[in-house]
């Protein structure tokens, strides 16, 4: 019997000690955490190539998810690229660090536009990465948008090919917005109107998807979809009968930033990266890759013109006196979540 | 001279302690839990997360899990028994091959070949292409419920040839050829030798299809376009948006219990108790 015993402890030791060893490389590695298609890859090989370190990189599709994974910290991730709203939700439980400036000189190209922003007044923790907003891509000879209007994404005309966001924020934000409401709201009546609103919408619905929606509108299958801008430019430059209408009740303004959470063990090297992708060169590289926004005062004078004269990408300024920036609700997000599951189970 | 063979068993011991009791009692934990339990110091027991479920939206959603993984199975039977029963009949140079055949998609990833059903299926896919190049009209295939049923019964069909087929090449010969000189025709030779036979088969089969079946969440995803929650839709959900471990934890317990029952059922039904052609 003790023989028996000693034996699984040792092969329990060995397999423990295959499983933890891998860690006593000697080179350090950076554990990154951002969007599904939200960067130039060939940027972590530079990087990599650059300071000698290893780059570990991982993706989410929605910041609800991104919050679970950075939360439940089976990986110690040392940055992270997600949504102001989250953002917001995170300092104020104490998940993110301050950053050292000191190590991050290139902040001084971000536009001030997009410093002293309500999730983080002070400037302390988050660096700007690109912004955007939402709307609707549509199909030009399929879908009239003279109404310019969330109403769009109802009319029964287009039944069974109309795309929603697998998103519960951004989704809720149109049907808040239609009805006339904040995409903010914390008042349980004006959400469950949009609860009814999106049920009302479901018969109607293609798929309900995250990241996917362009290729399907690229290959015509579907007339309409609610899409983030930039997935909106990298559309339509593949396929000329799309374009992209901001509804006139009003629209999401949305900055992603980058942060560095808690949980992280190496924060200088965390912050290289994120001066590595402040550089002009950087930024202009993901600007081909992500077709967002950007925030950075440089690169956009050497954007090109078309880019340029696209509203998607150059959004216009009085569309954005009307868009909204979301907000942390505090603990009725878990309302939102509640009623987004119940309209996605009915 | 003791015998020490057993000792290779260990490992698989271990690895069975490791990977399968461990994170299974780690799931009983969470489901009888609440959220608000962090460490041995703060835990609290509640059955709180078992009653949230007992709440129509939940339940509907597990019937229609249960009702679509049900016709999945019906279907892969009805297809997969044939199917067996000819392989197992084939020449055996061809039999190989045709085995073969059967197991060569498994090869590929699973989720790769769903996305290829999205190619096939969508609205300008190549099913609907070749539709309107006839002049017939075109059909909406792709995000539907029978998309669903469709990318289960593709995936899954496999897991019930295998089994049958299993069975079936075991068959005495004997024993048939005993039928033919009784007089017994093809019918009653079928009707009450083949199949009680190959019941045990089936029965793996049908176990082997309806488990992925009513729990994947992939499939439903890509080829329902989210619309029809499954309960694997749910958990997953639960864990990986809503954050709530605890009673995505509890659905899977439930999940679990009903599994082992439709399992225990089937049991009942298998006549062969040597073990034959079942899985385990």
């Amino acid at each position: 019997m003790k023989r028996k015993l000693i034996l699984i402890a040792a092969v329990l030791c060995i397999v423990l000690i295959a499983l933890t060893g891998c860690s006593k490389d000697q080179t350090q590695t950076l554990s990154i955490l951002n969007y599904d298609i939200y960067m130039d890859k060939s940027l972590l090989n530079e990087f990599e190539l650059k300071y000698g370190v290893k780059i570990k990189y991982d993706t989410y599709s929605t910041p609800e998810e991104m919050y679970i994974k950075a939360k439940a910290g089976a990986s110690n991730y040392d940055l992270i690229i997600s949504s102001e709203y989250m953002i917001e939700r995170m300092i104020n439980e104490g998940m993110i660090n301050k950053l050292n400036f000191d190590n991050i000189p290139n902040y001084k190209y971000i536009d001030e536009t997009f410093k002293n922003q309500p999730y983080d007044p002070n400037n302390e923790y988050a660096v700007p990465y690109f912004w955007g907003t939402l709307g609707i891509l549509y199909n030009k000879n399929n879908v009239d948008a003279s109404s310019d209007s969330w109403a769009m994404l109802w009319d029964e005309n287009h039944s069974q090919r109309i795309i929603m966001m697998d998103s519960q924020r951004d989704s809720f934000g149109a049907a808040l917005k239609l009805l006339g409401y904040s995409m903010n709201t914390v008042d349980e009546k004006e959400l469950d109107e949009a609860k009814e609103l999106l049920i009302k919408q479901r018969p109607l619905i293609m798929t309900y998807i995250t990241d996917g929606a362009p290729d399907i509108m690229v290959n015509e299958e579907a007339d309409m979809a609610l899409v983030w801008s930039g997935e909106a430019v990298s559309a339509m430059a593949e396929n000329e009968n799309l374009d992209f209408v901001i509804p006139k009740e009003g629209s999401n303004i949305w900055i992603d930033a980058m942060f560095i959470p808690a949980t992280t063990k190496n924060q200088e090297l965390a912050e290289k990266f994120i001066d590595f992708l402040c550089t002009t060169e950087a930024t202009l590289r993901n600007i081909d890759e992500v077709w967002y926004s950007t925030v950075h005062t440089e690169a956009i004078n050497e954007v090109d013109e078309e880019l340029l004269n696209n509203p998607a990408f150059n959004i216009p300024e009085e569309d954005i006196e009307k868009m909204e920036m979301f907000r942390d609700p505090k603990e009725f997000i878990d309302l939102y979540t509640e009623r987004w599951t119940e309209m996605t189970a009915e | 001279m003791k015998d020490r063979t057993k000792y290779f068993a260990y490992p698989y011991v271990l690895w069975i302690i490791i990977f399968i009791v461990f994170p299974s009692f780690l799931v009983l934990l969470y489901s009888m839990t609440t959220k608000e339990s962090n460490g041995l110091t703060t835990i609290q027991f509640t059955l709180e997360n078992f009653k949230k479920f007992f709440n129509p939206l939940y339940i509907n959603i597990l019937w229609d899990s249960i009702y679509l993984a049900a016709i999945s199975t019906v279907i892969c039977l009805l297809l997969g028994y044939p199917a067996a029963y000819i392989i197992s009949k084939a020449h055996l140079s061809k039999r190989n091959t045709l085995l073969f055949l059967c197991i060569l998609p498994m090869w590929m990833n699973m989720l790769l070949r769903t996305y290829a059903w999205m190619t096939i299926l969508g609205n300008n896919g190549i099913i609907n292409n070749l539709l309107s190049f006839l002049g017939l009209p075109t059909f909406n295939m792709l995000y539907t419920r029978g998309a669903t049923v469709m990318g289960m019964v593709y995936n899954f069909l496999p897991f019930m040839i295998l089994p049958v087929y299993t069975a079936l090449s075991k068959m005495d010969i004997g024993i048939l050829e005993a039928a033919d000189d009784l007089g017994a025709n093809k019918y009653v030779k079928f009707r009450k030798i083949i199949l009680p036979l190959s019941m045990p088969g089936v029965i793996s089969g049908i176990i082997m299809v309806f488990m992925p079946a009513v729990s994947t969440f992939i499939i439903p995803q890509l080829l329902g376009g989210n619309k029809n929650m499954m309960i694997g839709n749910l958990i997953e959900k639960l864990f990986i948006l809503n954050g709530d471990w605890n009673f995505g934890s509890s659905i899977s317990i439930i999940m679990m219990i009903i599994i082992l029952i439709a399992m225990s059922i089937m049991n009942k039904f298998d006549v062969d108790k040597e073990g034959g052609a079942r899985l385990w």
